[in-house]
């Protein structure tokens, strides 16, 4: 799910019309139009039904404690792709979202919307990827839909998965709670799953092919909150719109300035090839099993040292700091060395075309 | 990472923008020709680091900002036509033509791919042979080979549903638009280092003679620019214009001969109109009349008459052209965004206003 804030926005750009009054791809890319979308066109007529749309998972405590709720749906295309496909995908994004709120995962939803003409076949491939990765993560899937559109209402197959977890105590501080000081640091090394997606539709024929990273971190994140407790601030996992994206919500949640090292940020080399040679910028880029987080600074190396016990996390690094606000929500030292804004995601990927 | 970490050296940065201040005795006006320059400019802030020293002001080498609203219009009307499918550049499809975009037509159920290259639209069009495929083909001297290559495949192999839009532009002509006009301001030029590759920089050597002002073949990494500028100030200084090559590990006198054959057998040179500056002589290419059974205005005689309805509030040609900067138009930034463009230099990631809009502070402040 994306994250939904609604609290604190109060830029008055990018009223969600599309253009002409229709659903376009913009408002789906996880920058600032589909966050004006989510905030003006669904918080707002669901706010009186709702519990608490604000982070990766709510909490419906009022009737029962500690209960974490998230949802999310998956419509990836191509459905199978390099170290990955939609199923393990539904599987392991729903587990993290629970994973980064704080809770650990215990129950999965499971719907289906299938298109006419889907082979049963590939149907069984992606079923037992999602039977896979459920038993990794040691979740049970508890409920179920399917439903068959007429070819062409629908591309293959779309899954949407609904997370239950139950909130660890004590509870992690959250967004707000960030502090200028706070480490920011990366869990791996960042824009692996938006580069395996554009490779596999776009058939560019790189060598070796860019793989996902997608993949479960319940357990990481919850050996990071026992260590760290209250001294963990907060966890995203950086999907649509890549680590930028996350570092604009958590400015937006805390007020202060996120500031990173481009120097700092870890990157492979084979994904700093293809990102120079596409003109993207990796900081924009999705990924499905990488996740920022900001921690006290007098644990910063802690953190480190629990997250390079784990082979998704090795890579760790601290990457930057949050900083009081000057002028720019984020900034990024390039690495030539002058400070730059860094904007919000925009759009999707366009590469340069000269 | 070799040919890169070199060229975004922080020392040798440090270095080459203390040697620029050192240089100057008075602010020099640049310009960079390159859309590609202008974002980098931007993005690692050297423009910032400068403004004391240089003002650089970012010229016409952005392909999408400089595309005629009617080329959008007539792909847009291309692609609702029934089995017709138009592929471009994905930097194509949020400029805004008359009315909507190529992505508003795509929403509307008209028929529009991105496509990385020529050849991969050519590749859908063996694959779907009921379909009509349409490359709007943008971009500068660079591109036009790799257009001029899919036409010359789509021959061999007997394609009869591939044609192109050919909307390919030439660099040197706009420049020499710029430096003959009344209030030019430029005193010197970064030359398009890509454009080099293809076309060598032997043909600056009379622009030069013409118009006494150097010219500097500049590369795209932040220490390729640097390098230019600070040749580009030396040259200023000794009031010696000369053609000077700072990109010399890819560009040489005579070019690339292979990518100028590909050129020369399927282009002509003609008249174009560029967005916002009116017809520049001999400032675009053409298909030769030997290849019109894969030109789309040929294919395809428009039916409806093309009248181009450019929105009067955008200023792109003025910043194009360095007489404002992005920041003195009333719409930057507020009616005019990359969400929501007014103007081609808005959407496309080298055009300037989305390179300022992007990574300008003082915009941000103002959101605060």
């Amino acid at each position: 799910m994306s994250p939904m804030n609604q609290g604190e926005w109060g830029m008055a750009c990018g009223i969600p019309q599309g253009q002409h009054g229709c659903v376009t791809l913009a408002h789906g890319e996880g920058g600032r139009v589909s966050r004006a979308l989510i905030r003006d066109r669904i918080i707002a007529k669901l706010q009186e039904r709702s519990v608490q749309l604000l982070f990766d998972a709510a909490d419906v405590g009022a009737f029962a404690e500690n209960i974490a709720v998230t949802t999310d749906s998956y419509v990836v295309s191509p459905i199978f792709f390099a170290g990955g496909d939609i199923g393990s995908l539904a599987v392991y994004g729903t587990v993290n979202d629970l994973a980064m709120a704080g809770a650990t995962p215990m129950f999965l939803t499971l719907a289906l919307i299938l298109e006419e003409g889907f082979p049963l076949e590939t149907l069984d491939r992606v079923i037992d990827s999602v039977a896979r990765s459920a038993l990794e993560c040691d979740v049970k899937i508890v409920a179920g839909d399917t439903k068959v559109v007429p070819k062409g209402a629908a591309d293959g197959v779309f899954i949407n998965t609904t997370g239950i977890g139950r909130f660890q105590q004590p509870r992690m501080p959250g967004s707000r709670q960030i502090t200028p000081g706070d480490s920011l640091i990366f869990s791996a090394s960042i824009a692996r799953h938006g580069l395996a997606i554009l490779d596999a539709r776009e058939s560019f024929g790189f060598s070796p092919s860019p793989a996902t990273d997608s993949g479960p971190l319940h357990q990481i994140a919850e050996a990071l909150r026992i260590g760290l407790g209250c001294e963990l601030r907060s966890m995203r996992d950086a999907t649509r719109g890549g680590v930028a994206a996350v570092l604009h919500e958590w400015a937006e949640d805390c007020g202060h300035a996120m500031w990173i090292d481009e120097a700092a940020v870890p990157l492979s080399a084979s994904t700093r090839g293809i990102c120079e040679l596409l003109g993207l910028d990796p900081l924009f880029i999705a990924n499905e099993g990488t996740f920022v987080a900001a921690v006290a600074p007098n644990r910063c190396s802690e953190a480190l040292a629990i997250l390079h016990r784990f082979s998704r996390s090795r890579e760790a690094c601290k990457v930057g700091e949050v900083r009081n606000r000057v002028v720019s929500p984020v900034v990024v030292r390039r690495v030539v060395g002058f400070d730059q804004p860094l904007d919000e995601p925009l759009g999707a990927m366009l590469p340069r075309i000269c | 990472m070799k040919y890169l970490d070199e060229y975004r050296d922080a020392e040798l940065v440090k270095r080459l923008t203390d040697q620029i201040r050192q240089a100057s005795t008075q602010r020099w006006v640049l310009m960079d020709v390159c859309g590609g320059q202008t974002h980098s400019l931007v993005r690692n802030g050297i423009e910032q680091s400068l403004l004391d020293t240089v003002e650089l002001i970012h010229g016409p080498g952005c392909p999408v900002c400089v595309t005629p609203v009617t080329v959008i219009d007539f792909a847009i009307t291309l692609s609702m036509r029934p089995n017709t499918i138009v592929a471009s550049f994905g930097d194509m499809l949020r400029v805004p033509g008359s009315f909507s975009s190529l992505l508003d037509a795509r929403s509307k159920g008209g028929q529009v791919r991105i496509v990385y290259s020529p050849v991969d639209a050519l590749r859908i069009a063996r694959q779907l042979p009921e379909k009509n495929i349409v490359f709007l083909a943008v971009g500068f001297e660079t591109t036009a080979p790799s257009t001029a290559l899919a036409v010359l495949q789509a021959s061999q192999q007997g394609l009869k549903n591939f044609t192109v839009i050919p909307a390919h532009v030439r660099v040197q002509p706009a420049m020499e638009l710029l430096a003959q006009s009344a209030d030019n301001r430029v005193q010197g030029f970064l030359a398009a280092g890509h454009v080099c590759v293809v076309n060598g920089f032997a043909s600056y050597e009379k622009f030069v003679h013409d118009f006494k002002v150097p010219v500097v073949v500049t590369g795209f990494e932040p220490v390729d620019l640097l390098e230019g500028i600070l040749e580009c100030i030396a040259c200023l200084e000794v009031k010696e214009p000369k053609v000077v090559n700072r990109y010399g590990r890819s560009v040489t006198r005579e070019g690339n001969k292979a990518a100028q054959e590909l050129i020369e057998r399927v282009y002509q040179t003609s008249d174009r109109t560029w967005r916002g500056f009116g017809v520049i002589p001999r400032g675009g290419l053409s298909l030769l009349p030997e290849w019109d059974k894969f030109d789309a205005y040929h294919v395809f005689p428009t039916s409806v008459p093309l009248v181009a309805q450019e929105r009067s509030e955008c200023r792109g040609a003025d910043v194009m052209s360095g007489k404002i900067k992005p920041k003195d138009c009333p719409a930057f930034g507020n009616r005019c965004t990359p969400e929501e463009p007014l103007g081609a230099p808005m959407v496309s990631s080298e055009g300037a206003c989305a390179a300022y809009y992007r990574f300008d502070p003082i915009r941000i402040s103002v959101n605060e």
